[in-house]
């Protein structure tokens, strides 16, 4: 970018007290009472007004990706940041920098407003210069949200997946929330691996805490069956609920070749009946 | 009496994500309607199989979610739209069994068995409509 050649840099360090004092007062004039505490903002004014005026005089007014404005932005990350755990919308931490425009134009408007062309160009430079600043606020809290969901997105897929081992060769497998497809690919391969590693002859798979079974879901049951069937495991589905088993007559699922049962419990007395284990209370000699 | 139509909102579908969205938003408004559990689960189930079609098969379209009254029962219509291919032959696609894709082939069938009233209208090449109702 070309060096601009403003008197910006120059204002700015003249008359930099009264500005900022101009600033501070149009923000809290204008700012919802639940907003930015006014210790607060005269703190955050303050550090944001010095940094950027230390920045404006690098001369480097068209562009703010460079590394005279690099503690600027770092300054404007943590901000946009710590907005967003204290709940202010990304609209009002972009008017923290946008509100500057005000007091600047006005600044301007005293040093150089005999000559029009002049004045002109000295704004745009400060629109440009302000909207940048203030659009990288709007960046920078978009980015911590999509880290946010990334996360969870991922926290979700290693939640919902365990397999557990109940009993000597049976494995069940809880299933809970919505089975998309990547993550029933990844319940798929957990189970299947799991069946490798312990040799288990009965997996069961609970589908209580499944809200809804449509044709998609069953199918990705059904193909789960079927590939531990050729493992050499028996699928168990249980956890059937009343609704659900109403809905899957009438989409015309054929389940006849599964095992099915209501509840967990039911299903893993079938699992030791079919191994050969019985649990019984203990009796009295 | 004519049906007449109190409450409307529109949903997009245009990914899976959007599919569960509108699960739950069908599930919230059964729910508020005072459907019984049963109901709710069969209206819920049929949103997702046609609300699935219109984004696998349609390439994405919108669903209208609307709470009907026939002046004695009150109950919930669902119109899906989309302008993708279109059907070829309807009562093809209606059969158990029969899919163009990967899947089961029961979503439009299963969907018709869930509710009470079922609409489907579809042109090659300009796109399908789906209306379903259910009364409480």
């Amino acid at each position: 970018m070309t060096k601009v050649a403003s008197r910006l840099p120059d204002i700015l360090k003249r008359h930099d007290a009264a500005i900022l004092k101009e600033w501070v007062n149009e923000q809290l004039s204008v700012s919802r009472p639940e907003a930015m505490k006014e210790s607060a903002l005269r703190e955050h004014a303050q550090r944001f007004f010095g940094l950027f005026r230390d920045a404006v005089q690098s001369g480097e007014l068209g562009d703010v990706s460079g590394p005279a404005w690099a503690a600027v932005r770092e300054m404007l990350g943590e901000l946009s940041q710590s907005c967003t755990t204290l709940g202010y919308t990304p609209t009002e931490t972009a008017t923290f920098v946008l509100s500057l425009k005000q007091p600047l134009f006005t600044r301007l408007r005293q040093e150089v407003g005999r000559d029009a062309e002049a004045l002109a160009d000295e704004t745009w430079a400060v629109t440009g210069l302000l909207d940048q600043l203030g659009l990288y606020t709007t960046e920078v809290f978009l980015k911590g949200r999509e880290d946010l969901i990334r996360r969870q997105q991922q926290d979700m897929m290693e939640l919902s997946t365990p397999v557990v081992q109940l009993w000597d060769n049976v494995l069940a497998l809880p299933l809970i929330g919505t089975l998309d497809s990547a993550r029933t690919q990844i319940v798929m391969e957990n189970l299947l691996h799991k069946i490798v590693e312990t040799g288990a002859a009965i997996a069961i798979i609970d589908i209580t805490g499944v809200p809804t079974v449509d044709t998609l879901v069953a199918q990705h049951l059904l193909k789960t069956v079927a590939a531990a069937r050729l493992m050499g495991a028996d699928c168990i589905i249980s956890g059937i609920r009343p609704q659900i088993a109403q809905t899957i007559v009438h989409l015309g699922v054929e389940l006849a070749n599964v095992v099915t049962k209501a509840t967990l419990a039911d299903a893993f007395q079938i699992a030791l009946q079919k191994t050969g284990a019985s649990i019984g209370k203990a009796t009295a000699r | 009496m004519a049906t007449a139509v109190s409450a409307e909102e529109m949903r997009p579908l245009g990914s899976s994500e959007d599919v569960v969205v509108v699960r739950q938003v069908v599930r919230a408004l059964a729910v508020k309607l005072g459907f019984s559990l049963v109901d709710q689960t069969k209206m819920v189930t049929a949103a997702s199989e046609l609300a699935r079609n219109t984004v696998d098969y349609g390439g994405g379209g919108t669903v209208r979610l609307q709470t009907i009254t026939d002046g004695k029962r009150i109950g919930l219509r669902l119109t899906f739209e989309d302008k993708g291919p279109g059907i070829e032959d309807l009562a093809l696609a209606l059969k158990d069994g029969y899919t163009s894709g990967g899947g089961l082939g029961l979503g439009l069938g299963g969907a018709k068995r869930l509710s009470n009233e079922f609409e489907i209208v579809s042109r090659p090449g300009e796109g399908t409509r789906v209306s379903i109702a259910r009364w409480r």
